[in-house]
């Protein structure tokens, strides 16, 4: 039976066999836990991943760097608050800064925000407890390089596992990002519905996850690198990592 | 400081008998000062010596082939998984604690056994748990059961383990003395088991993790008391505070080093700290061991050495590492930015000597401390209660008059409901390990490559991939039917997981037990406990499912008596293929349902009712005889399901358990969640026959143990149920699969369930007594 994921990666392998294997650089906080399965994930995908140490100032080369889930410094302040003053992050801004592709991806998505990376801020849960369960995800933007694999109306099946995944910015934030088309999934009922029960979290307008204005930096609070395999449940997440690739692969072929 | 006096009062403050005090002035020849009798009282407590318990502790199988490292012999137990791989599991009490204070209770329970876990040298990779509260209608009990359950996420989650498996009874026994027990796995490879054994003499002893507070002072020894009305005020202090984060780096650390080979000897400071850590490691390496207080970190000024040596302060461990290579600690603690001071030396003296500013502040034979605890072989009388139980008489109360409110009040209570509100705060996908999530008969987990600990830079066989492999972990236990009967309830408990497993594809490995019992001193409890052991440790050895350690905790009383006897079982299992994987719901419609075991067992006079959720529900009784469990019988079963299951020709299996055949039936049906509010329903058509004198509630709610619901392709009905036949099992078609209810034909009529309906009542149970 073929999966989500078989026929892209078909796809690519059509588009001439020269399937560039990437490196992909997963930052590594004291705290981050997710780290192992970004790895896991890229390496599913056929690319190389390596980790970076939260006090590097530098990122040696990389063509992509994944932000990864977890509780970063022990989330004692506010989630992914301290993160945003280690010496990687600022390697991280410059990387973005320079058309850099950065994933962010639950805690991931907490650090972004709070490095201004990405507008909004993730605030606790409306339900004030820890969610884990999986949830649907309809994308709302496929012209980026975090979508564009992803299938017209495809819902996405991932995990999540959060305790402060509450999207939140003020309406002008919000405005701006809808003008600029920077919402890029929402949480949806398994018909694709926008309905407040299918919303884990409380996130205003079901926000699942969301990219900067230059659509290089994106992050989302559900966990793509947790979806990549039947075994473990679903393999959606790879249309994620199948945009970023895919994205890469334009931009060598285009050099 | 003067020294202060021991007197007798003093004595029985720190929880020593008379007869105790006299072995310690026997053991060292000398009246021991304050801070050695603290350190006694601790080492001799039930928790940390199993003093009451060794004796029938010594009944447990321990062995095949497969054990690597048997009970008793560290921290936890290993088994061999094959191809050089082995797990290290082990399940642990936090009751105390968490009833005093729930959250911090409960994640200091979770810690300690991740620590237990990473001591042995593996990677922990899942957890799981066994909970009990009191009933649900009680303030108190929810904001018990919710602190618990917020304590397990924040550590598990925190930490980044997932929590795939677990159970949670209400009763009101357990009222004012929730049990958490927390279990948690680890794999590594067989050259990895790392031992804690101070072994070297003139090997350096480091301290690592955070510095040492007041907290959780002398935890272990409150934990061997009964708990009173004032120990939530008096106790608060014996709660240690737990710090996820703190441990998540303090194990990396470890194995980082652990990967290094300079590693002699390796404990966490568990129940009574710093004191059992060096005197376990120097009674294991057969050494003594010196430290100086002084040295190891302190979180305020003026500790005394007393409380230094009882602290239970949390993510601490004890390293002891070959002389000459102290940088190596250096250079890893530093780089995850963990404090880490060398506080003392291997001797060859046999003793523990604990300096403070340079002074002897205890000189103590370790090898008597750890290993020659007093023992004690306590009185046992059956319990008085058992003649009424045994009275009861099924005919005294009516059948079921409405199996349709039945079914639906059973899957509306919360021991029966779905335990989502539970899981759901735990994160139970991290690690991209879980195959199997919370909610089916086992959990099932795979073991990648990226599971175990990393191989030191220079071994050959660093980079090079494992072969996958498939775990299956279940943990059970029915507190009812230990005390209606401590030897079946014993065997059951054992039997349950086992065929929990068998219904995931799995081959039992191993067990793990948490003994929750009350007061030792009382003849007719230790009567429970010594009777639920044996029937614990015939069912272990039946199922060739060796005991590698665990946990016992007495004194698990609240004001109005004792709990009702529970120990927990934790089977680990694995399975050959992942193909093999089972999973307890119906999948395609059509398919053809088969109950494999007895419909009810026609030996047993309360016809599987005795001691059943319905008895309690409907009639509010806990009487009676738990269902008799047959271990011949239900090893075949298990056997012969594998066997299908290997052929591929199982699509569900599910074991009957608490409601009987027709809660179990229910399952089948709602209990496939695909996503937050997204669940399959399936309906079934079931025909049963009723036998001759079977009363209605006993064919649809008892609890006959024994029995397995699957689902097959119909092209395999003959096949199955000939070769049921040949082998003497039980087994009938009772229904097929399809339709969107749950319809049941019985002798007596038609009853039909809505599915909605059910999956409603059944899932969001919990959910509304909790949030509302």
């Amino acid at each position: 039976m073929t999966q989500p994921g078989d026929e892209a990666i078909q796809d690519l392998e059509n588009r001439g066999g020269d399937l560039k294997q990437f490196t992909f650089g997963i930052l590594q906080f004291p705290g981050s836990n997710s780290d192992q399965d970004c790895i896991d994930a890229v390496e599913v995908m056929g690319h190389k991943a390596r980790y970076v140490w939260h006090k590097e100032e530098s990122l040696g080369h990389l063509d992509a760097v994944l932000v990864p889930g977890g509780f970063s410094y022990g989330d004692y302040l506010r989630a992914g608050a301290i993160a945003r003053f280690s010496p990687v992050m600022k390697a991280v801004s410059d990387f973005a800064a320079e058309g850099g592709l950065v994933l962010g991806i639950c805690n991931g998505f907490q650090i972004l925000c709070e490095a201004g990376l990405l507008p909004g801020a993730l605030i606790r849960n409306r339900s004030l407890q820890f969610r884990s369960e999986f949830v649907h995800l309809s994308t709302r933007n496929t012209q980026t390089p975090f979508t564009s694999a992803i299938p017209e109306s495809h819902l996405m099946r991932v995990p999540i596992a959060h305790g402060e995944g509450c999207y939140f910015a003020d309406e002008t934030t919000l405005e701006e990002i809808e003008a600029n088309h920077q919402i890029l999934w929402q949480y949806t009922t398994s018909e694709g519905n926008q309905e407040d029960h299918a919303n884990p979290n409380g996130s205003v307008k079901h926000i699942a996850g969301v990219c900067n204005k230059h659509q290089n930096v994106a992050a989302l609070m559900p966990h793509p690198e947790r979806a990549c395999q039947d075994i473990i449940g679903s393999k959606d997440g790879r249309w994620i990592f199948m945009s970023l690739i895919d994205h890469l692969n334009r931009v060598v072929s285009t050099e | 400081m003067p020294e202060q006096k021991i007197t007798p009062e003093l004595i029985r403050q720190h929880n020593l008998t008379e007869e105790e005090y006299s072995l310690i002035l026997k053991q060292i020849g000398r009246e021991p000062n304050i801070t050695e009798l603290g350190i006694f009282s601790v080492m001799w407590s039930e928790h940390c010596s199993y003093k009451n318990t060794r004796p029938l502790l010594k009944g447990f199988p321990t062995r095949t082939p497969e054990v690597l490292v048997a009970a008793g012999e560290e921290n936890a137990g290993i088994i061999d998984i094959g191809d050089g791989l082995a797990v290290a599991f082990k399940i642990e009490s936090h009751n105390h604690p968490s009833a005093v204070e729930p959250f911090q209770g409960a994640a200091t329970g979770v810690g300690g056994i991740i620590r237990d876990i990473f001591t042995m040298g593996a990677r922990p990779i899942c957890a799981a748990n066994s909970l009990r509260f009191g009933n649900l209608d009680s303030a108190e009990v929810r904001r018990l059961f919710r602190g618990v359950v917020a304590g397990i996420g924040h550590y598990g989650n925190c930490f980044g383990i997932p929590t795939v498996a677990g159970e949670v009874y209400f009763d009101e026994s357990y009222e004012g003395n929730p049990l958490v027990n927390a279990f948690c796995l680890g794999v590594l490879r067989h050259e990895q088991i790392a031992r804690g054994a101070a072994k070297g003499t003139g090997n350096p002893v480091f301290y690592v993790g955070p510095a040492t507070g007041r907290d959780g002072l002398a935890g272990a020894a409150f934990a061997s008391q009964d708990l009173t009305e004032e120990s939530a005020e008096q106790q608060r202090g014996a709660v240690q505070v737990g710090d996820p984060f703190m441990e998540k780096l303090c194990m990396e650390a470890c194995l980082e080093l652990l990967a290094t080979g300079v590693v002699a000897g390796i404990q966490d400071m568990g129940a009574a700290g710093l004191t059992c850590s060096t005197c376990e490691t120097a009674a294991r390496g057969g050494t003594g061991i010196e430290i100086e207080l002084d040295k190891v970190p302190q979180r305020g000024p003026g500790m005394t050495p007393y409380e230094i040596m009882l602290s239970e302060s949390q993510e601490r461990m004890l390293i002891i590492v070959h002389k000459g290579k102290e940088n190596e600690v250096k250079r890893i603690f530093d780089k995850w930015d963990l404090p880490w001071a060398e506080i003392g030396v291997v001797t060859d003296t046999g003793q523990m000597v604990v300096k403070h500013h340079g002074e002897v502040v205890a000189d103590l034979p370790a090898a008597k401390l750890a290993d020659e605890a007093p023992v004690y072989q306590r009185a046992s009388k059956e319990p008085s209660y058992l003649s009424e139980t045994r009275q009861f008489d099924l005919a005294t109360i009516a059948d079921t008059q409405d199996p349709i409110a039945d079914l639906q009040a059973l899957l509306s209570t919360p021991t029966i409901a779905s335990k989502n509100w539970v899981f759901r705060q735990y994160d139970s996908t991290v690690r991209n390990g879980t195959v199997v999530q919370p909610g089916s008969d086992a959990a099932v987990l795979r073991v990648k490559s990226d599971s175990l600990p990393l191989l030191p830079e220079s071994a050959p066989n660093r980079h090079q991939a494992v072969q996958d492999k498939y775990l299956a972990i279940s943990v059970d236990g029915n507190g009812a039917y230990v005390y209606l009967d401590p030897y079946e309830g014993g065997k059951t408990a054992v039997a349950e997981a086992a065929r929990n497993l068998a219904c995931s594809g799995a081959v039992p490995l191993g067990t793990t037990d948490n003994l929750n019992f009350g007061n030792p001193h009382n003849p007719e409890l230790f009567w429970q406990l010594k009777e639920a052991v044996r029937g614990l440790a015939d069912a272990c050895r039946h199922f060739e499912a060796p005991v590698t350690g665990g946990n016992v905790s007495l004194y698990n009383q609240n004001p109005k008596g004792a709990i009702d006897p529970t120990p927990t079982v934790a089977m680990v299992g694995l399975i050959e293929d992942p193909a093999q994987i089972t999973t307890q719901w119906f999948k395609e419609q059509g398919d053809v349902i088969l109950l494999l075991g007895a419909l009810v067992d026609q030996a047993d006079p309360y016809q599987g009712l005795g001691g059943s959720a319905y008895l309690k529900l409907r009639h509010d009784l806990k009487q009676g005889l738990p269902p008799r469990c047959d271990l011949v019988r239900e090893k075949q079963l298990h056997d012969a399901l594998r066997g299908w299951i290997s052929q591929g020709i199982i699509r569900s299996a599910h074991d009957c358990s608490e409601g009987g055949l027709a809660v179990a039936l229910a399952e089948c049906c709602i209990s496939n969640e695909r996503a937050r509010h997204t669940s399959e329903l399936t309906g079934a058509n079931i025909v049963l026959k009723t036998p001759a004198q079977v009363r209605t509630d006993a064919l649809l709610f008892g609890e006959t143990q024994g029995r397995i619901i699957v689902s097959i392709p119909p092209s395999h009905e003959t096949k199955i149920l000939g070769q049921a036949a040949i082998l003497g099992l039980p087994a009938e078609k009772i229904g097929t699969v399809g339709g969107k209810n749950l319809s049941l034909k019985v002798d007596e009529g038609i009853f039909e369930w809505d599915l909605d309906t059910l999956h409603d009542g059944w899932f969001n149970c919990i959910n509304r007594i909790m949030e509302s």
